[in-house]
């Protein structure tokens, strides 16, 4: 993989925004064109120093306008955007841990399926249903994974608990009664340094007893 | 003489209650250092070397200065300094998104003179070595000798002997949240840092210092912290100079460490290396200990570690020395020099039984003064299933064998003075508990919160905890040591207890009952010798108006107590033909005094276990001899456990006494002993190293049929 810190000079082309595909089980998607709206964008070249462009994601129910340089991730926008009308997205559950897709920690779901949200470019984001821990809970009412992590301790510093809440709830809405070695495969692209995980697997066979 | 009274009385503590901050943390809304967005807020970065031993020649800055959206680049070496190590500070910049922050770095240009670097211990004790350090000849301290006994007298006893080198390498403690802060000065002469550390009031006092402020100018706030293990202790160079940058552009700025510079300069656990020679009487007593040893800590010191470790030896000579090397500096790691010791330890216990023909359980058994550990060591064996392992080692049949060890630790944790409390009765009939100690992810939180509601008959949800702010100024001390709630626990206690008898002063006369004839419970206070005389929690506390009682705590002896013992057993399986090895189960029989929180301390143990069987099959800090530079500085090749190596874990909360006692750190100490000595029992060769990784074992087998 690239290694990005040593990349020399200042003109940034499209082709290094693209980041090294991660090698944990839960694959990043990365499209395979670049779609930029914007009339900034179109006149975006190679070499250029920064192109940036105004798109709109949809993230737990709810259209958020952003302007992002096509080197943006999904992550930095939840994390670090500010929408267009000047209020920051704030959607900091998600987490920036390894940075090169091995920890889980910013683990989201695109269109139901898990995504590393380090791994994928914003613009490729658009016209997709992005799900976060924060949207995950209806109203006051937990999802039956959240639930099951509190009462099971199923959580430490806590650091990495936003990850591993979206990576169970989605095994549990595709197997709704997993078997231990099956948690583990579900949950092998999400690190813990706590060791917190007998807690969390005891958690997951909870929540599937309420799926 | 205050007591937390009998197991029977109470109705919160020792039970598994689910922490506070738990919806916070599984919803997202837990607010961690880098999770703090501010207004106007720039983000920081650092430019560190890649070269591990370097004179800096120049330093330019005036292109990242220049770029659009750099607020401020500061210089962190000076021409004529030394680099020592790779990740060493050079400069640091501000700039309105991380991207430019990173683009920003890129563009200074910075002119080193390399010099010869030793990054291995071998390379630094070579005779030819450069010398990294004025002060240690041959880049080795003073050897730090120990002698017991009569050493040769002891080996002149000794019906058996072993002599043996074992060696566990530097880990990295990888807290998935790296160092970081933000800083925002309101003025000129008042900062607020939002710090990921486990000692608030330590990081305020240095900054304090480093700015010549008074030290309540200085607020600094952990509402949630992601991960510590020893190594986030004060602000350092990064916390300092995020403060600096946001003085210079006037706006918050946000720093968080990069994760290769996690793992390069935020700390590690020593290396150490040890070669032992050591006898047992035929009736099996360890009678002589000759052990000359080292490690290494980086460019400094602090690479002790325990040996002989828990085991009476009458007759000993120990010498070790520290090694540097041009890496990144030691930090304490969960029970520093501990887990390496009982490694080395527990090995040689087996190996010396293995010369007696005595199961080790049973040599340990005769060497082992603690009675606890002996208490555990039953239970242990009974809960692994001892009587099943091989009695010859190496003896099962099948490409994957199987086998059973045993390790053993001790710890402090016995809390100290240091630290300021106060208990709050509002008339809305709420209570808080406030007090400057940090929730590091071990649950202090919710650990005063059950003391609290202990006391007034409410629940934890009722109690509202403040901790990780030194803004109220009620001062404790850095959560290290496993200190933090044998520290906190009988202050909060005595402060809740005093604020009850303010309460009971108050509402005595309406009862008609002396004050120490109040009792509370079920939201109630009543009359113990008359239970017809009772009042409901809200209305006594609405005659409290706006004079709501406040009081502080006191330390109390009495309340805590150090000194905790514990013992792992460990069943792996081998695969003899790819050489791995996986941990089937391990037994934590682990001495914990007065577990507040049951469940919270279960997660501990689990924990500590974890990180202890990441060390004992998969941590290691591999540096590159010939560049200089570490080759695992990521989560990729930096391996620690996931959810594929995790065995079935059965944590004991071993109660021994009604006394507070601290135990984050002991948990992780026998559990390299106990799968390194599983390991041996399962196929019969010993590997001395960690990690026990498949070429090591593999090779020792190959070793062994050759």
């Amino acid at each position: 993989m690239p290694d990005k810190e040593k990349k020399q000079g200042t003109s940034i082309s499209r082709r290094s925004f693209l980041k090294g595909v991660g090698t944990g089980t839960v694959a990043a998607t990365v499209a395979p064109s670049v779609l930029i709206g914007g009339e900034k964008a179109a006149d975006a070249q190679e070499g250029d120093a920064v192109a940036s462009a105004t798109i709109q994601l949809n993230i737990n129910g709810k259209p958020y306008q952003v302007e992002v340089e096509a080197r943006t991730t999904l992550l930095t926008v939840l994390r670090d955007g500010i929408d267009t009308s000047g209020n920051n997205v704030d959607l900091t559950g998600a987490k920036l841990i390894c940075d090169r897709g091995e920890c889980g920690g910013c683990t989201v779901m695109v269109d139901g399926s898990l995504v590393y949200a380090c791994m994928m470019l914003a613009m490729d984001a658009q016209d997709k249903q992005i799900t976060t821990v924060e949207g995950l809970a209806d109203g006051d009412d937990l999802h039956p994974v959240q639930e099951a992590f509190i009462q099971h301790d199923a959580l430490m510093c806590g650091f990495c608990t936003p990850g591993f809440v979206v990576s169970s709830a989605a095994l549990l809405s595709e197997n709704t009664k997993p078997t231990l070695e099956e948690i583990k495969v579900g949950l092998s692209g999400n690190t813990c340094r706590c060791g917190t995980y007998p807690f969390i697997f005891d958690a997951v066979k909870a929540a599937s007893k309420k799926m | 003489m205050a007591s937390w009274g009998e197991a029977s009385e109470s109705r919160l503590i020792g039970k598994r209650i689910p922490r506070l901050s738990g919806r916070d943390k599984v919803t997202g809304k837990a607010k961690y250092t880098f999770d703090i967005n501010r207004p106007g807020m720039l983000y920081g970065r650092i430019l560190r070397s890649e070269i591990a031993h370097a004179n800096v020649v120049g330093v330019d800055l005036s292109e990242a200065e220049a770029l659009p959206g750099v607020k401020a680049v500061i210089q962190i070496v000076e021409v004529g300094n030394k680099i020592r190590y790779q990740g060493q500070e050079i400069a640091a910049v501000a700039a309105e998104t991380d991207d430019i922050a990173k683009d920003a770095i890129r563009l200074i240009h910075v002119d080193l003179e390399e010099l010869p670097h030793v990054v291995t211990e071998a390379d630094a004790m070579a005779e030819d070595a450069p010398q990294i350090r004025d002060d240690w000849a041959g880049n080795q301290s003073n050897p730090n000798v120990r002698e017991e006994g009569d050493l040769e007298g002891g080996f002149a006893q000794a019906a058996v002997e072993v002599e043996a080198t074992y060696h566990a390498p530097v880990q990295t403690h990888v807290c998935l949240e790296t160092h970081g802060n933000v800083a925002e000065w309101e003025d000129e002469q008042n900062l607020t840092v939002w710090a990921s550390t486990q000692g608030v009031f330590g990081v305020r006092n240095d900054l304090a210092g480093s700015f010549n402020l008074p030290a309540n100018q200085v607020r600094v706030i952990t509402e949630h912290m992601g991960g510590g293990f020893g190594s986030k202790f004060g602000p350092g160079v990064e916390g300092r100079r995020v403060a600096e940058l946001a003085r210079i552009t006037g706006r918050p700025v946000k720093l968080m460490l990069t994760r290769k510079a996690e793992h390069l300069v935020a700390g590690n656990r020593p290396s150490m290396t040890q070669h032992v020679r050591a006898g047992a009487t035929g009736d099996g007593r360890l009678i002589a200990y000759d052990m000359k040893g080292h490690g290494t800590g980086g460019i400094s010191s602090g690479a002790g570690f325990q040996a002989p470790y828990v085991y009476d030896v009458p007759n000993l000579r120990t010498e070790r020395v520290n090694v540097a090397v041009n890496v990144g500096n030691q930090r304490a790691m969960r029970a520093p020099g501990h887990p390496q010791g009982a490694f080395a330890m527990d090995s040689l216990m087996d190996e010396l039984a293995e010369k007696l023909g005595m199961n080790p359980l049973e040599f340990r058994r005769i060497n082992d003064p603690s009675e606890v550990r002996q208490a555990q060591y039953t239970l242990g064996a009974q809960e692994i299933g001892w009587h099943r392992r091989n009695s010859v080692p190496g003896a099962g049949t099948g490409v994957k064998k199987r086998g059973m060890g045993v390790g053993s630790g001790q710890w402090g944790g016995g809390g100290g003075r240091g630290t300021q409390a106060r208990v709050t009765i509002n008339s809305d009939g709420t209570v808080e508990a406030v007090t400057g100690t940090q929730d590091i992810g071990t649950g202090i939180r919710t650990a005063i919160a059950i003391i609290v509601a202990e006391e007034f008959g409410l629940a934890p949800t009722d109690i509202m905890v403040t901790v990780g702010d030194s803004g109220p100024g009620l001062p404790s001390g850095g959560s290290g040591g496993s200190q933090t709630t044998a520290s906190v626990a009988p202050v909060i206690k005595t402060a809740a207890a005093a604020a009850k008898q303010k309460l009971f002063e108050r509402i005595a006369p309406q009862l008609n009952a002396p004050v120490g004839d109040l009792r509370v419970g079920n939201r109630t206070i009543y009359v113990v010798s008359d239970r017809t005389k009772t009042i409901k929690w809200e209305l006594a506390t609405g005659q409290l108006g706006m004079d709501s009682i406040s009081e502080g705590g006191e330390w109390d002896e009495e309340l805590r107590q150090g000194g905790v013992a514990g013992t792992q057993f460990a069943e792996v399986e081998v695969d003899t033909e790819i050489g791995e090895v996986r941990v089937i189960k391990i037994v934590a029989v682990q001495d914990c005094g007065l577990a507040i929180n049951r469940l919270t301390t279960e997660s501990q143990i689990n924990g500590g276990v974890i990180m202890g069987l990441g060390q004992a099959l998969l941590e290691e800090r591999l540096m590159d001899a010939l560049t200089g530079r570490m080759l695992n500085a990521n989560l990729e090749d930096y391996k620690v456990p996931g959810t594929f190596e995790i065995p079935e874990i059965k944590s004991i909360v071993f109660d021994t006494h009604r006394k507070v006692t601290g135990i984050g750190e002991p948990p992780c100490i026998p559990t390299p002993g106990a799968i390194a000595n599983a390991v041996y029992n399962a196929i019969g060769v010993r590997v001395r190293e960690l990690p026990i990784t498949p070429d090591k074992i593999l090779t020792a087998l190959a070793e062994k049929k050759a």
